[in-house]
């Protein structure tokens, strides 16, 4: 089973990634900030992570640098607002293996999803 | 008595210490400066002033005419607290100006003019030679004696070569060749020289000093017992003021000391070219009248002692010094007094013969040479040489001249006669110098006409009749006048016969001279190249600091042409040195492809002037320096401008200090304007950013609902969704233009007195169904009296409904608002339990870029604008909102103007005074 987890600050946005990933079958889990993502990171370490950037607490760059250290192997996208050239670079350069802009086109989100776990 | 050969072996000794000292300093110099260059050596130095003649000649002039004798030192010493004014003036002008002579400093302040440096020289000569022709008759009296005491002065028959006083000269000469001119630079100072002239002050000070209290204290018993005993000889007429004339005679002999003492070329020497700091002249202007003090302390003494031990007239008085010590068979004592007298007399012979070398070669020699074209093409690479050679050559003639001049004239007079005769000549000098540095206008003209009819007078007066008592000119001159015109005999012209001789001389020739000087200086007209001088020698001080660029100059030199001239003169490592200092000093390029500006053509002739005068140095200059005539406006506007220019400078700082600070200012306006335009993208960006926000979940659930498979409960739920999020989207639209029209002025509110009362009730009904959602508890406490404020209701309610749903999101359990009266003014407070702003942020959160400006990558709490939005509001109401921490509440207050209070039954609520509570 592909596990995935959901970082966004954003309920609605949580709850329809949440409803199209479920209805893909992946276990889905989410959290509300970077704090509660990295907690849910060590108890259930995830295959794919996806990440807002701009969140309370603990932002989605540091989740990002946590996971390239900690847990190579997890696949991990930004999902963010953030659209400057200067961000993407900075998403990549942090070690972003998909650099996505809202509003997002769902079709592709799940095939770049998909693409990444083959 | 002393053989030949003990006292020719004593001298020749004395001259070899001379040596000693002078090549020990010089070699000392370079590794210690300040030997030499001390305030009490250069005192001591000046005391070159006391020659034989003061060493001798005092004794033989208070002998004969009492205290006369001191005139000559009075002058002198009346005028030393005047060195700090004139003499100061004139040091600081000729270290400025390189002068190396006192012909050149006359010539030098009258336009470099070569014909009057010329002439200024030859008087001198004329005046000096047999001033130095007299130190050698002393030198050659006292070496006789020594010898035959008893024999007396003779003629001197025997040929030169045998005249030990001839081998001296020479010896003199060496000396003076050696350490006078061994720099090429005439302004140079000479250590070896002035230490070695500080040793022979001293020593002769000493000398005359044991001899002075051998005579009055073991030849007599104090000098009480030979002021008693010349009393009763009859000698007691020279204990006070007297002579033939009186005070006249006495006013006029201190001012020709006063002049002598800063005119003649062996005092400017030591005082003015040697001179190394201005401030030595502080020492010098009291120890220099201590000295003549001492020195004359025993003359009265000695001359009394001598008067009663040999009786009037069997004895030379001159030699009383000599004769005393022989006469009681102290023959040693007489050896040191004898160095003593020889110390006295080499000394000036040498800086006198050094000063007038100087003057030969700058202001006779070079400028001759010079003229000649041909001359100068021929010889461009030797001139160091030449000159050197030519100083070399001039001292040597000095000296012997003066031993030629001892030799046939000078054997016929007394000492002191020649000296005061020099004096005379020197002081013919005094008008054109003073009122050089004085009077700007004393002009070339005037200053010539006055020296010449000064000397012209001079001659008359003081030489004419020593010439007439040698036998060369008939006697009927003396007494009838010459071709029998009675008011032309040159002691007492004009039938004047009230002076002495000397007085007379110096009356007869001074007043014409001063007075010359002046008439016709006012009446002629300056060249520009005189006025420029003249008011820099005038004005020194104001310009010895910014000289280079007050000095006047227009033409065309190229700045290899002047460098090529100067390493004629100074050698091409001494050229490279000077060139370096001055791009030091002036921060200006030298390159030898570009033309070189006046302040460098300047640099470059002052250099010259230092080594071959000023007048020689101007021609040089000339000759490679493509000159054109600058008018006389021309030249006082430029001088004009210097110290307008000054004086501009400064205002101009002034002005840029102000530019400065407008400057920065400005900077810090533009700062702050580049700030908020920072501010205003960041500003954008975030709305834009936060926009995509609802987008996002509305194209997500959008998406979603394509899917015809959806069940029809998800279809409801996501469409409410999308509805949610486009009514968040049209707030997010309408607070940006919201805060778009308060912020560029265009909102309007129009006012009403509004009860807040009900308006606060009203507010809390419309959220009280999100208070029961979040499970909080919302406290209403009113105190108002249903006051009225003037408002817009539905602003107003806004900022109410803004504080209530951020107090609903951030509260833990509770949310307090309460309003009440406080001094007339309305305070409305909404209080919630929750964690609150962060301290370091507080004073940010209100305004509209607080988001944008602390933005991270972090979220910010609060929905971004609505505090902004609030606080313009309040603004509009002349009211105010402020944040702060109450306890463990976070509590936002809301301030307005109340207007009146409305009578409590025309509403009445029951709401009023009541704790409300849902």
């Amino acid at each position: 089973m592909n596990r995935i987890l959901i970082v966004d600050d954003e309920p609605n946005i949580l709850l329809s990634l949440e409803f199209l990933f479920k209805k893909e079958g992946f276990q889905v889990l989410i959290a509300r900030d970077g704090e509660e993502a990295l907690e849910l990171i060590e108890q259930s370490t995830p295959k794919v992570v996806i990440l807002d950037i701009m969140m309370p607490k603990v932002d989605g760059y540091e989740v990002c640098q946590h996971l390239k250290k900690n847990h190579e192997e997890v696949k991990v996208i930004f999902l963010t607002a953030k659209s400057k050239e200067q961000d993407i670079e900075k998403g990549k350069n942090i070690g972003a293996d998909l650099y996505l802009t809202k509003p997002f086109s769902t079709k592709n989100l799940l095939n770049q999803v998909k693409a990444l776990i083959n | 008595m002393f053989s030949n050969v003990t006292v020719i072996l004593f001298s020749f000794g004395y001259l070899a210490l001379l040596f000693a000292i002078a090549y020990l300093t010089e070699r000392s110099s370079f590794k210690n400066k300040k030997l030499s260059s001390n305030p009490v050596i250069y005192s001591l130095s000046l005391a070159v002033y006391c020659t034989a003649w003061t060493y001798y000649g005092s004794v033989g002039r208070a002998a004969s005419n009492g205290l006369e004798f001191l005139t000559i030192y009075i002058g002198p010493s009346l005028i030393a607290p005047l060195w700090w004014l004139v003499m100061r003036k004139i040091i600081r002008i000729s270290k400025v100006q390189r002068i190396a002579s006192i012909a050149d400093f006359i010539s030098s302040r009258y336009g470099k003019n070569i014909s009057l440096g010329s002439i200024v020289t030859l008087f001198c000569l004329l005046g000096i030679i047999p001033y130095i022709s007299l130190q050698i008759k002393a030198v050659a009296l006292s070496f006789d004696i020594l010898q035959s005491p008893l024999a007396g002065f003779q003629e001197n028959a025997a040929p030169f070569f045998q005249d030990t006083a001839f081998y001296l000269a020479l010896g003199l000469a060496l000396f003076t060749i050696l350490f006078g001119t061994r720099n090429i630079e005439a302004t140079a100072q000479h250590e070896g020289l002035v230490m070695t002239i500080a040793f022979e002050s001293l020593f002769k000070l000493l000398a005359f000093l044991v001899v002075g209290v051998f005579v009055s204290y073991f030849i007599f018993d104090g000098v009480a017992e030979i002021f008693s005993q010349a009393a009763e000889r009859g000698f007691d007429n020279l204990f006070v003021l007297q002579g033939e004339h009186g005070v006249s005679e006495w006013f006029w002999m201190s001012m020709l000391s006063m002049m002598a003492i800063l005119f003649l070329p062996r005092q400017f020497q030591m005082g003015v070219i040697e001179n190394t700091q201005e401030r030595h002249l502080n020492t010098a202007m009291w120890l220099f009248p201590l000295y003549l003090l001492l020195i004359n302390l025993f003359v009265l003494p000695i001359a009394l002692g001598g008067l009663v031990t040999f009786g009037w007239g069997n004895v030379d008085a001159d030699t009383f010094v000599l004769a005393l010590p022989i006469s009681v068979g102290q023959d040693w004592l007489a050896m040191l007094v004898y160095l003593g007298g020889f110390s006295a007399a080499t000394s000036m012979i040498i800086v006198a013969s050094i000063a007038l070398s100087t003057m030969v070669s700058n202001n006779l020699v070079m400028p001759l040479l010079l003229l000649n074209h041909n001359f100068q093409k021929r010889n461009q690479h030797h001139f160091s040489n030449i000159l050197i050679w030519s100083r070399r050559f001039s001292i040597l003639a000095i000296i012997l001249s003066s031993y030629i001049y001892y030799r046939i004239v000078g054997a016929q007079f007394s000492l002191v006669s020649i000296g005061l005769i020099s004096f005379v000549a020197i002081a013919q000098l005094a008008p054109a110098i003073l009122g050089g540095i004085y009077w700007k206008e004393g002009s070339r003209v005037g200053a010539l006409t006055g020296i010449l009819v000064g000397f012209v007078l001079w001659f008359y007066t003081l030489v004419v009749p020593t010439i007439i008592s040698a036998g060369y000119l008939p006697h009927s001159i003396m007494t009838e006048g010459p071709f029998g015109l009675s008011f032309l005999i040159p002691v007492s012209l004009f039938g004047f016969k009230e002076m002495s001789y000397i007085t007379h001389g110096l009356f007869f020739s001074l007043l014409p001279n001063f007075f010359c000087y002046l008439f016709i200086s006012a009446i002629s007209k300056q060249t520009s190249k005189e006025h420029n001088q003249a008011a820099v020698f005038v004005d020194i001080f104001k310009y010895s600091t910014i000289l280079d660029s007050s000095i006047i100059w227009k033409g065309q030199a190229y700045i290899r042409d002047l460098k090529s001239l100067l390493a004629n003169f100074l050698g091409e490592v001494k050229t490279q040195e000077a060139m370096q200092q001055y791009v030091d000093v002036s921060g200006k390029r030298v390159d030898d492809k570009i033309k070189a500006d006046p302040e460098f053509v300047n640099y470059a002739e002052r250099l010259l002037t230092g080594i071959i005068g000023s007048a020689s140095a101007r021609i040089m200059v000339a000759s490679v320096v493509k000159e054109e005539e600058i008018s006389m406006t021309e030249v006082l506007d430029m001088l004009k401008e210097t110290q307008e220019l000054k004086h501009l400078n400064e205002e101009l700082q002034e002005k840029s200090e102000a530019l400065r600070q407008a400057t920065n200012s400005l900077q810090k306006m533009n700062q702050s304007l580049i700030e908020n335009d920072k501010l205003k993208d960041e500003f954008i960006s975030t709305v834009t950013h936060e926009m995509k926000t609802p987008i996002t979940s509305i194209r997500a659930f959008s998406e979603i609902l394509q899917d015809e498979d959806l069940p029809e409960e998800d279809r409801n739920r996501f469409l409410g969704i999308i509805i949610q999020e486009t009514d968040r989207m049209t707030r997010m639209i309408d607070q940006v233009l919201d805060l778009e029209r308060f912020d560029s002025g265009k909102q309007e509110l129009e006012f009403q007195p509004v009860d807040l009362s009900i308006l606060l009730l009203e507010a809390c009904d419309s959220m009280a169904q999100v208070f029961k959602d979040r499970k909080i508890k919302l406290d209403i406490e009113l105190d108002l009296h249903h006051s009225l404020i003037n408002a817009h209701e539905d602003r107003v309610k806004q900022v109410i409904l803004n504080l209530l749903s951020n107090a609903a999101k951030f509260a833990s359990a509770e949310v307090c608002l309460r309003a009440f009266l406080v001094n007339g003014q309305v305070i409305v407070e909404v209080l919630d339990d929750g964690k609150g702003v962060p301290e370091e942020d507080i004073p940010y959160i209100f305004d509209k870029f607080y988001q944008a400006k602390n933005q991270t990558s972090k979220k910010p709490i609060g929905s971004g604008l609505g505090l902004a939005i609030s606080k313009k509001i309040m603004d509009y109401h002349q009211g105010s909102i402020k944040m702060e921490r109450k306890g463990n509440h976070t509590c936002f207050q809301l301030i307005f103007p109340a207007i009146e209070n409305k009578s409590s039954h025309n509403i009445n609520s029951e709401n009023e005074q009541n704790t409300h509570s849902r």
